[in-house]
C-alpha cells in the first residue's frame, strides 16, 4: 500500500498502535496465496479452494500465478535441492508484507525424505510463520493455519513491514541465475559465485537480532 | 563520426534482429502441473522447440527404498504419483508378492480391483479440472473436486487417509472394510454416470474448449509407441493397448470392460479416452462391489502377513509375531522382477531387484508420466505458444512420479 | 506370482528356443526365473540386439518399456547392470535384456536410434549411475542439478549426501 511507509517514517512513535489495528484488519481479511504447488500438499491446497472447504470464507482463495501479487506463501509439499534457489527467488520477487505458510511435514522437516535430495526443512530457506504437521495436511488445517496466519497478522506492527528498498530488491534477482537447460550451453555457462538467495530480506534480518 | 569512436557496445545495432526468441516456463507456473519447467524457442507466436527440465521435485526415493525394508516401502509408493497412490501401492507389493510367490485370495483380489478403479475415477477428476481450468473453464473444476471428495471419503473410511492410503500390503490389504461400506460405495458409483454427463455438457459441448484441442498436440500411433507413450495417450493415438488386457493381474481378465481408443491422437482424443475411461472404471467398480463375497484378506503366509489384530490383542503368540515382521522385516528370495500395472496415466512398472534379506537392493519404477512427458518437445513442435498448456494438460503428468 | 499363472509370460520356452536358434552370440546366457525371461546379452552387441529384437516378426518387441541402471555393490565386479524391458504392443510379450558392465569402462551403446524413448531413460541412468551411453545426442544430467556432484544411486554414495544444505 506504501501508506502505511509514509506514516510510519513521518511519525514514529505516534498513531502507529490504532494505524496497526486497521492496517493490520485489512491485511488479514485478504491474504492472497502464491500458487506455489509441489507435491502431494498441493493437491489438498486446491482442493481447500474448492466448493467443500471454501477459503474464500477465510479472504484467502485468490491464488496469484505472480509472485508480485501475492501475500503468503504456502510451500506445499517436499522442496528439493534443485528447487530451493527457485523457491528463495519466488521468495525475494514477493512485496513486503509477506508471510510463509510451511505446509506438510516435508516442507517443515523433510517428512520421511531424510535424504540426499531434499532440503530437510523449508526454514532453512525463507522464514516461516506458520506450520502445518500432516502427511498430507487436511485441507481443514490449511485453513486452521490460514487463520493462525490471521492471528499472527493482527498482532504485527506496520513499522515491521516494510518495502524492500529499491536497490536490494533489485539485487535479490540476478537475472540468469537459474542454469540453462540447453545441453550446449550448459556447460559453457559458469555458475555465479554467490547465489541470490543467500541476501537476507528485513524481515529475516530483523528476526535473527 | 568515424568509426573509430564509436564505442563498442553500440556496434550491436547493426546486427540484424534475431526472429527467435527464449523463455523459460515454470518451474513455478500454474499449469505446469507442478513444478516442471520448460524452455520455449519461439518464433513469435510459434514454437520452434520445447525443451523440458525436470528434477525439481527429485526425492531420492529409489535410493530411499534400499534403506526402508520391504512393508516400509509402500509408503513411500503413496507419495510418488499422488493423484493414484493405490495404483503405485499395488504396483509395488505386487511385485514383491512376485518375488515371495504369495497368493493373494478373492475378497483382497477384488478390493484391490474396486479401489483402483476409484482411484482411476479420481486422478482423471484432478486432470479434468486442471485441464479445462488451464484451458479457461473453471467451472468444471469445482464440480470435479465435489466428485472426487466422495472418492477420497471412500478411500479414507477403508484406510485413514484421503491421499497417501498405504491400503494394500504385500500379502493382501491393511484391514479388512469398515461396516456400511459397501453401501457408501454403491451411493457414488450410482450417482456418478450423471456426474459424467455434467462433466461432457460442460465443457465437451463448447466450442471454445474444442478449438482449443482439436487438431493440438498430434502424435500418430507409430510415434506414440516410439516414444513409449502409454494409457491414454497411447490409446489417444488409436492404439488398444491396456496392461489390463495384455497381461491381467488381480483377476481382470474376469471383468468385462472396454478399452476406449480414439484415432485423432490429439489433445481432444487424449481428452475424450479420459472420459470414457471414466464410464469403465465405473462399470469395473461395479462389477467388483457386486462380486465382493466374505472371505479372508490376507495371504496364508504367516512368515510375511502381520497377524489378525484381534488375535494379537489375546495371544501372546501373534503379539510376538507381530512385532517380529514389524521390527526385523521379512526374508525376501533372491531374484528380480519387472511388474507392470495399468496405472491411471499408463503403465506403471516396478522393478525390484532382491539379494535376499529384509531390504530390496534396487527398486525402480517405470513412470508413466516420465516417459509421455519425453514426448512433449514433439509434440509441441509448430504449435503456438498458448497451446503448451493444453498439450502438457493432455498428457496429464504428475511431477511427483517423474522425478521420483 | 501364483494367483495368475497365465499371461504373465506367455510361452517363455519357444521364444527363448527361437532367438538362441537366430542369434546364439546375443542370447546365449538366458535366466528365467519368477516368470520372466532375462537375456544377458554382451556389451557390444546391445544396438545390433536390440534392433533385432524389434523388427524381429515372431516377437516385435517394439516398445521400450524401460531402462533402469543397477549397482551390485561396490567390490563387486561387474559392478554395474543395464536393463532393457521389452514389450511387444501386438502379441503382448515382455522380456528384459541386461547388460554388465565393469565400473572403470562403464560405457554401453545408446539405443535411441532404435527407440528414441531411450533418450530420457538412458540420460536417467547416466545421472543415478554414471553410466555413459556412447552414441547418445544429447547426454546430460536430468534429475539432479547440473552443477551435483556424484551419482546419486551408487552404493558408496550416502543416503543423506555428502553435506546438509545451506543457503551458501
Amino acid at each position: 500500500m506504501g501508506l502505511e511507509n509514509v506514516i510510519a517514517e513521518a511519525l514514529p512513535e505516534v498513531l502507529t498502535t490504532r494505524l496497526d489495528s486497521l492496517i493490520n484488519w485489512a491485511r488479514k481479511s485478504s491474504l492472497w496465496p502464491a500458487t506455489f504447488g509441489l507435491a502431494c500438499c498441493a493437491i489438498e491446497m486446491m482442493n481447500a479452494t474448492t466448493s467443500r472447504n471454501d477459503l474464500a470464507r477465510f479472504g484467502a482463495e485468490v491464488f496469484r500465478a505472480s509472485p508480485r501479487q501475492a501475500d503468503v506463501m504456502i510451500v506445499s509439499g517436499r522442496v528439493s535441492r534443485k528447487m530451493a534457489p527457485v523457491l528463495r527467488r519466488i521468495y525475494d520477487q514477493m512485496p513486503e508484507p509477506k508471510w510463509v505458510i510451511s505446509m506438510g511435514a516435508c516442507a517443515t522437516s523433510g517428512g520421511v525424505f531424510d535424504n540426499y535430495a531434499i532440503v530437510q526443512g523449508v526454514d532453512k530457506i525463507v522464514p516461516v510463520d506458520v506450520y502445518i504437521p500432516g502427511c498430507p495436511p487436511r485441507p481443514e488445517m490449511l485453513i486452521h493455519a490460514v487463520m493462525m496466519l490471521q492471528d499472527k497478522v493482527m498482532k504485527e506492527s506496520v513499522r515491521d513491514r516494510r518495502d524492500i528498498p529499491e536497490e536490494e530488491a533489485r539485487e535479490a534477482v540476478v537475472p540468469g541465475t537459474l542454469p540453462i537447460t540447453d545441453g550446449s550451453t550448459a556447460r559453457q555457462n559458469t555458475l555465479p559465485e554467490s547465489r541470490p538467495y543467500t541476501i537476507a530480506s528485513r524481515h529475516e534480518r530483523r528476526r535473527s537480532n | 563520426m568515424s568509426s573509430a569512436t564509436i564505442p563498442p557496445q553500440f556496434e550491436i545495432v547493426d546486427r540484424p534482429l534475431d526472429t527467435q526468441m527464449t523463455i523459460s516456463m515454470g518451474p513455478q507456473h500454474p499449469s505446469t502441473h507442478g513444478v516442471l519447467r520448460l524452455e520455449l524457442v519461439l518464433d513469435g507466436e510459434m514454437v520452434v522447440k520445447a525443451t523440458p527440465d525436470i528434477g525439481y521435485l527429485h526425492t531420492g526415493m529409489e535410493k530411499l527404498f534400499e534403506y526402508k525394508k520391504y512393508q516400509q516401502g509402500i509408503v513411500i509408493t503413496d507419495r510418488m504419483d499422488y493423484l493414484n497412490p493405490l495404483g503405485n501401492n499395488l504396483a509395488y507389493v505386487m511385485a514383491g508378492e512376485k518375488l515371495l510367490g504369495l497368493e493373494i485370495p478373492e475378497r483382497a483380489q477384488v478390493i484391490r480391483v474396486l479401489f483402483c478403479e476409484l482411484q482411476r475415477i479420481g486422478s482423471h477428476l484432478v486432470w479434468l479440472g486442471t485441464h479445462a481450468l488451464d484451458i479457461g473453464a473453471m467451472t468444471v473444476f469445482f464440480y470435479c473436486f465435489r466428485e472426487r471428495e466422495k472418492i477420497l471419503n471412500l478411500i479414507e473410511a477403508a484406510s485413514g487417509g484421503r491421499l497417501t492410503p498405504s491400503y494394500f500390503r504385500i500379502g493382501g490389504l491393511m484391514m479388512d472394510l469398515p461396516a456400511g461400506f459397501e453401501n457408501r460405495c454403491k451411493q457414488f458409483l450410482d450417482g456418478f454416470p450423471g456426474a459424467v454427463d455434467e462433466f461432457h455438457k460442460l465443457l465437451s459441448g463448447n466450442k471454445i474448449f474444442q478449438r482449443r484441442t482439436q487438431g493440438i498436440g498430434y502424435i500418430t500411433a507409430e510415434d506414440a509407441i516410439d516414444w513409449g507413450l502409454a494409457g491414454p495417450c497411447l490409446r489417444g493415438s488409436g492404439v488398444a493397448l491396456d496392461v489390463r488386457r495384455a497381461n491381467p493381474y488381480s483377476g481382470y481378465e474376469k471383468y468385462d470392460f472396454e478399452i476406449p481408443t480414439e484415432p485423432d491422437g490429439d489433445v481432444w482424443s487424449r481428452y475424450m479416452v479420459r472420459m470414457r475411461e471414466m464410464k469403465e472404471s465405473h462399470k469395473i467398480a461395479t462389477q467388483a462391489l457386486a462380486r465382493l463375497r466374505p472371505g479372508p484378506i490376507k495371504a496364508d503366509a504367516p512368515k510375511v502377513v502381520l497377524p489378525d489384530r484381534q488375535a494379537m490383542k489375546s495371544h501372546m503368540d501373534a503379539l510376538i509375531h507381530h512385532f517380529l515382521i514389524v521390527a526385523e522385516g521379512f526374508d525376501v528370495p533372491e531374484g528380480e522382477v519387472y511388474h507392470p500395472i495399468e496405472a491411471s496415466k499408463g503403465e506403471l512398472g516396478v522393478y525390484i531387484k532382491s539379494n535376499g534379506g529384509p531390504k530390496p537392493a534396487r527398486v525402480h519404477f517405470r513412470a508413466p508420466s516420465f516417459v509421455n512427458l519425453s514426448a512433449l518437445p514433439m509434440m509441441s513442435e509448430g504449435e503456438m505458444v498458448a497451446d503448451i498448456v493444453a498439450i502438457i494438460g493432455s498428457l496429464d503428468i504428475v511431477l511427483g512420479e517423474i522425478d521420483r | 506370482m501364483s494367483s495368475e499363472p497365465e499371461n504373465t509370460e506367455p510361452a517363455p520356452s519357444p521364444l527363448v528356443a527361437a532367438l538362441q536358434r537366430e542369434h546364439p552370440e546375443w542370447f546365449s546366457e538366458v535366466i528365467v526365473a519368477f516368470g520372466e525371461t532375462t537375456f544377458i546379452v554382451p556389451r557390444e552387441h546391445i544396438v545390433a540386439a536390440s534392433t533385432f529384437l524389434k523388427a524381429w516378426p515372431e516377437g516385435r518387441f517394439d516398445l521400450l518399456a524401460d531402462i533402469c541402471g543397477c549397482d551390485r555393490g561396490v567390490e563387486e565386479e561387474p559392478r554395474f547392470e543395464v536393463n532393457y524391458h521389452l514389450f511387444s504392443t501386438t502379441k503382448y510379450h515382455r522380456i528384459r535384456l541386461k547388460v554388465v558392465l565393469n565400473e572403470e569402462d562403464a560405457h554401453v551403446a545408446s539405443v535411441t536410434g532404435v527407440w528414441r524413448t531411450a533418450n530420457w531413460h538412458e540420460r536417467e541412468t547416466f545421472d543415478l549411475f554414471g553410466v555413459v551411453f556412447d552414441g547418445h545426442p544429447d547426454l546430460r544430467r536430468i534429475l539432479l542439478p547440473d552443477d551435483w556432484q556424484g551419482h546419486a544411486l551408487r552404493k558408496d554414495f550416502p543416503l543423506r549426501g555428502y553435506e546438509p544444505y545451506s543457503l551458501k
